[in-house]
């Protein structure tokens, strides 16, 4: 059997070699991918931000895809499950599961509207569904908001693989975050100098790298450290011991009584989130057709498969007694996964498996970070500050916007219980989720008030933000310290995003009524009921989106 | 499925065929239904591989889920192509 190992918190001269080697590689991609399929240049904010719009199946498929094989998967699920268990980690699965028929209904519909009127964001169709500017607003703002936790996490992740291949350390501060700094300046170099098309490009690479270590990591692991029927056991010991800091079991080797809501509410609120965010529509519309979505709807639960197994992996480190220690001599649960690796494997392939994870925390943060900025540009900027700016200065205050979506990041990660990564998603998932009602049931009826899905809105964010603001940590103290709360009625733990949504929901449907029986007007609708079902092959369909209507074939690419 | 408006100019939606767009709501609905009553599935037994239950069961949704929303995919697909519209 394998003994305990102990952490190696030293440098990994090999293993950062190949991490680095890799890297550049990727990054040499990047800058030339600003060529792949160029359509004007990177100074219209199309190009920089949306890569011209004419991706098929299969490049959807892996830009979808990195929305989901972020550092959430490989850092912080598989830390919550090592940590704490199921409920905290495992959840993920029925997320990534149901994910695909909730978007499989109203995706299609968001598509179609957009090509026939070119909107390129949720606050855009907002804006012609009710030529609303003040809800237009409240949608990029929340876009723009719930995007840095989301981007926070995934600096969280390059930073852990970084620190267990020994970057940093040290006494003072500015060596101690070192991880983190090179972190940012990487991802901001990156995004900043190659727009949408790299990271399409990229996610490639990305996603043979990752399912390279995927593959060898699940075959391999669970052999070498006992089987899986060991290493459950090891989990449930691990789960059932009582916890130092809380004097409770450490967490949940399955959900027990008073554990199914959170485990359901979790599932369900992100997947609801989930293609809220700038970045899932931004992708999801840079598809060539209104099929394509759905098609993809069918084969990308392969990555859930994944995921699950990559959960999993949180539970095969307890086996292994993997001792995750930071930098700083602290015990640290997101580090978990890359020390499995370093101490597992040799140390050439820790150096590739670092890499798949850096690179794979990489893409989704560039494309967040893109999505964010476009936002902000179109429907914050345009339209509120400066309604004559040029393509080039459109495109210049995307690209100062996808900076400081990171920097605000960066200030999340600082503030914030870096031990729970997974955290910070949920939090951007609090937020995101409320602009759902407008912008999904928007696609279906105008029944709905702009004024009552405003204020339904602003009450479920005040709730949201408030009922996480008093989740406290028991072990650090700090507030924001998870995102499950008390259900009113139902009495269980759920998911405060959820809850919230429920209470947005019975506020507009209430003032709705109000506003509805005393006539106030409810704007001016500029889309038609046939603009829902407008197809690539519809010649009413915009072209705006790309100059040659014919490279809109899914087959192109 | 809406209607668009009757006016020779502006386009209208072809109706689909009901039936089956309702077949394809409910392949939709099922696996959310399913994953969603965690009581149905937090167990540990029986084990497969040593597995236990909770955790295979819900890696074998991800098989049901996808084809499932395939059907759906062929289904409302059909449902639009047998009320009339020409298919290019």
């Amino acid at each position: 059997m394998i003994s305990v190992m102990a952490a190696d918190t030293g440098v990994n001269g090999v293993a950062l070699a190949v991490l680095i080697i890799l890297f550049l590689v990727v990054t040499v991609l990047g800058f030339s991918a600003a060529r792949f399929r160029r359509g004007d240049n990177l100074d219209s904010l199309d190009e920089w931000g949306l890569g011209g719009r004419r991706f098929g199946t299969w490049v959807t498929w892996f830009l979808l895809g990195g929305d989901l094989y972020t550092a959430y998967t490989f850092v912080a699920v598989p830390a919550a499950m090592f940590a704490t268990g199921s409920v905290a980690g495992f959840f993920a699965v029925p997320y990534t599961i149901v994910l695909y028929p909730i978007i499989f209904v109203f995706m299609a519909r968001l598509w179609s509207v957009s090509h026939r009127h070119g909107y390129v964001t949720s606050a855009d169709f907002v804006r012609g569904r009710y030529g609303s500017r003040e809800l237009s607003l409240a949608i990029a703002v929340t876009g723009f908001l719930a995007t840095m936790p989301y981007i926070a996490l995934q600096l969280v992740g390059i930073q852990a693989v970084l620190e267990v291949a020994g970057v940093g350390g040290g006494d003072n501060w500015l060596a101690a975050d070192l991880p983190l700094l090179v972190a940012f300046v990487i991802l901001a170099a990156y995004t900043y100098t190659s727009g949408l098309r790299a990271p399409a490009m990229i996610a490639f690479v990305k996603d043979a790298l990752i399912y390279l270590v995927i593959i060898v990591a699940i075959i391999y692991l669970p052999t070498k450290f006992g089987g899986w029927e060991h290493i459950f056991g090891a989990a449930e010991d691990k789960m059932a011991a009582t916890s130092e800091t809380t004097g409770k079991p450490t967490g949940s080797f399955v959900p027990g009584d008073g554990q199914m809501w959170a485990y359901a509410t979790l599932g369900l609120g992100s997947a609801l989130a989930l293609f809220m965010y700038p970045h899932s529509i931004t992708a999801s519309l840079s598809s060539s057709s209104r099929n394509t979505i759905r098609r993809n709807a069918a084969i990308l639960p392969a990555y859930s498969f994944v995921l699950g197994l990559l959960a999993l992996l949180g539970w095969v480190a307890i086996a292994a007694g993997t001792k995750p220690v930071g930098l700083d001599g602290e015990p640290n649960a997101q580090l978990v996964i890359p020390q499995l690796f370093e101490d597992a494997f040799p140390a050439w392939f820790a150096g590739v498996a670092f890499a798949a994870i850096a690179i794979g925390a990489l893409v989704p943060a560039a494309i967040m970070s893109i999505a964010a900025a476009n936002t902000f540009t179109r429907n914050i900027y345009k339209e509120w500050i400066n309604p004559h700016a040029t393509d080039k200065q459109e495109a210049k205050v995307s690209k100062l916007m996808s900076l400081l979506v990171k920097a605000f990041a960066l200030i999340f990660v600082f503030t914030m219980d870096k031990q729970n990564a997974i955290n910070f998603q949920l939090l951007g998932g609090i937020w995101i989720l409320q602009t759902f009602p407008a912008v999904v049931f928007s696609l279906y009826t105008r029944w709905f008030h702009k004024w009552a899905l405003l204020a339904g809105w602003a009450v479920g964010m005040v709730y949201g933000t408030v009922q996480a603001y008093q989740v406290v940590n028991p072990a650090t103290g700090k507030h924001f310290g998870g995102s499950l709360d008390v259900m009113p009625v139902i009495g269980d733990l759920g998911y405060i995003a959820l809850t919230a949504f429920v209470i947005n929901i019975l506020v507009t449907v209430v003032l709705t009524l109000l506003l509805r029986a005393g006539k106030v007007d409810n704007g001016t609708d500029e889309t038609t009921a046939y603009d829902y079902h407008a197809d690539a092959d519809d010649p009413r369909v915009r072209k705006d989106l790309t100059e040659n209507p014919k490279t809109l074939g899914a087959e192109e690419v | 499925m809406t209607s668009g408006s009757e006016n020779g100019t502006t386009p209208v939606v072809v109706p689909a065929n009901k039936f089956m767009l309702a077949a394809a709501g409910v392949l939709l609905l099922i696996p959310v239904v399913a994953l969603m009553w965690v009581g149905s599935y937090a167990k540990v037994d029986p084990r497969l591989w040593g597995i236990p239950f909770f955790f295979w069961y819900q890696f074998v949704w991800v098989f049901l889920c996808s084809a499932m929303t395939y059907s759906a995919h062929r289904l409302v697909l059909a449902a639009r192509h047998q009320s009339g519209k020409v298919q290019k």
